[in-house]
């Protein structure tokens, strides 16, 4: 795109209030969780920085005395919550934005193959997505993490296993579309190699549709992500996501300590909305089949 | 037609066969049981015993061959924690899930579909704004949030519903049901609303889109033209031709109610199969884990295929090949 194909773009991003809110929040939301180490008052994982008599302080956000300590309050281990809810929402982006890059690379490749070359290859490829379609994606995550362990690295595998498939089928479609393009006919007759074709000519042409589906289901992945945490088995609870510290906070729910479960829950409630609105206005501006 | 439905059921088959094959090789390689059944200071030779007893030392065809068999005559295993036919385990937790997953359904649908049609009719009060707003939020809010949210209004704060447990059953034609007793009714109600509000918002989303496009068309006109009241318009011929959609959703939805199902039992306490996996897979308790997931998997195949076969009968425009 050149510059004037951005600014057109821009030009029509920001009709949308609603589009521009999403945007900002998730750009906030980023940098806080680039930021995190530098603004959080104090390292959550480092258990020298926590002491036991600060534990299940309440927030000092309404008090009078605004440089206490614990805005948020702290949890049980003395840890304060406003810096727990930071790193927490820095490790859900991270699982987010990190498998959606491969399950986003990893489907866009197979739907482009599955479209260009067609045939048995397309079969196979299109059997597997529907089989895979017809089971809920929590519960073939469920399995993946129930089987495979807890951690980091086995999350983002997971998450992307399940997401695979949309990018999938709507690399296909739009390859489908593409290949029967003069340009490609073109490309072929100089000769050059079908992997050239398909990774040079055609997928620049189909990487709008993808960015848009890449964007809703980052917010997907993220809910998914703290929805497994929340069930005991996401990432480990050294590094807890929102998602753990919400699993956390909820058994001492009963207790009166609301602070350790709400707040979490609220952060996350934020960057899915924001994510959710980001993705829709982008769909609808980048979508050509609404364009005026 | 009979093509059709012999076609389709090799094809359930085909996947249940996938299903276990794949479940199958992820367990074989996900480490040994063993140890974690056994104190540690138990011996090597205690150990092997135990091994030896359950089958694990024999190859990982010969594992397979034996669990298929053993399946197909209703047998997948035993449970190492509870020592009971896994199977059973979770058919006797069933009726509690079901309960939960269809008590959910109807409130969905007796609020939702009244709900999407107002939006659809009277798209500019505030009530269908809001309505919308709402059903936004109920779509991207996580489940786990929403019951939490729930509990700490209702049980915490207000203390007005319990927030754990299924409460009094009764016997019902067989069956341990809650909602016949006010205890049970009671317990019901805030996990039953979590599972809603996400098929709610679904529902009031597909039936608005649905009634926007009928209304429009030309035989709502002519009804018009013809004198007919909005309300019978609305209510008899409009409401015919949204249904198709509505019944194929809450077909499919289902099936995912059942697998989110796990979240809300955790939450909850409910004592359902989604609570029994969670507590197993913690437990290591392999045979249950498997059980769970063949049964349910039996259950999305069944569901998808009734779903085909009911559309058929409501849209006679499709056929089936």
């Amino acid at each position: 795109m050149n510059r004037q194909a951005w600014l057109d773009f821009w030009e029509e991003f920001r009709e949308s209030k609603i589009g521009i809110m999403g945007a900002a929040i998730t750009l906030l939301c980023l940098l806080i969780a680039f930021l995190a180490p530098l603004i959080s008052p104090q390292n959550p994982y480092d258990l020298s920085q926590l002491y036991l008599q600060n534990s299940h302080m309440s927030p000092t956000l309404l008090s009078k005395w605004s440089y206490e300590p614990f805005v948020l309050g702290s949890d049980g281990q003395g840890r304060c919550m406003y810096s727990a809810i930071l790193y927490g929402l820095r490790i859900s982006l991270y699982v987010g934005l990190s498998s959606t890059v491969i399950s986003a690379a990893f489907g866009t490749f197979l739907g482009l193959v599955s479209g260009y070359v067609g045939g048995r290859t397309d079969a196979l490829i299109m059997r597997i997505a529907d089989i895979q379609l017809s089971f809920p994606a929590i519960l073939i995550a469920l399995v993946i993490m129930a089987l495979w362990g807890q951690g980091l690295f086995k999350i983002i595998i997971a998450i992307s296993v399940v997401n695979w498939v949309f990018y999938a089928r709507t690399a296909r479609g739009s390859t489908l579309s593409e290949r029967e393009k003069d340009y490609v006919d073109a490309a072929r007759a100089t000769g050059v190699s079908t992997t050239v074709i398909m990774l040079r000519e055609i997928l620049p042409n189909i990487v709008a549709p993808i960015i848009v589906i890449a964007t809703v289901r980052i917010a997907h992945a993220i809910i998914l992500e703290s929805t497994l945490s929340f069930l005991g088995l996401g990432v480990p609870i050294t590094e807890p996501s929102l998602g753990s510290l919400i699993n956390e906070g909820y058994q001492v729910l009963f207790s009166g300590y609301w602070w350790i479960t709400i707040f979490p829950g609220l952060g996350l409630m934020l960057i899915v909305l924001g994510i959710n609105q980001l993705g829709d206005r982008l769909r609808d501006v980048l979508n050509p089949r609404l364009k005026r | 037609m009979l093509g059709y439905l012999i076609k389709r059921m090799l094809q359930c088959i085909g996947v249940l066969f996938c299903v276990s094959l794949v479940v199958f090789v992820i367990m074989y390689y996900s480490g040994d049981p063993v140890e974690m059944m056994l104190p540690p200071e138990a011996t090597e030779k205690q150990v092997e015993a135990l091994r030896h007893h359950l089958g694990l030392n024999k190859p990982f065809h010969a594992q397979y061959v034996s669990f298929l068999k053993n399946a197909l005559q209703g047998d997948l295993g035993t449970s190492f924690v509870f020592n009971k036919p896994a199977v059973g385990l979770i058919v006797e937790r069933i009726p509690a899930t079901v309960e939960l997953a269809v008590s959910a359904m109807v409130l969905a649908v007796i609020i939702g579909i009244p709900a999407g049609m107002y939006a659809a009719i009277r798209p500019a009060s505030w009530l269908s704004k809001s309505i919308m707003t709402g059903s936004l939020l109920g779509i991207s809010l996580p489940v786990f949030w929403l019951g939490i949210i729930l509990v700490l209004i209702f049980s915490v704060i207000l203390g007005w519903l319990p927030s754990s447990g299924r409460g009094e059953t009764a016997l019902l034609a067989g069956i341990r049901l809650g909602f016949p007793t006010k205890n049970g009714f009671l317990h019901l109600i805030l996990p039953s609303l979590t599972i809603a509000i996400f098929q709610l918002a679904l529902i009031i989303r597909l039936v608005r889109a649905g009634m926007m496009e009928v209304m429009l068309q030309d035989f709502i006109k002519f009804l018009k033209a013809k004198g007919l009241s909005e309300r019978r318009i609305v209510f008899v011929h409009a409401m015919k031709n949204i249904l198709i959609p509505v019944v194929t959703i809450i077909g499919l939805q289902l099936g995912n109610i059942i697998a989110f199902a796990i979240v809300t039992e955790t939450i909850f306490a409910w004592p359902g199969m989604g609570k029994l996996v969670i507590d197993s897979i913690h437990g290591l308790d392999r045979p249950v884990v498997l059980a769970y997931l063949l049964i349910v998997s039996l259950m999305f195949v069944l569901l998808n295929f009734l779903v085909d076969v009911v559309y058929t009968f409501l849209d006679p425009r499709i056929r089936l090949r």
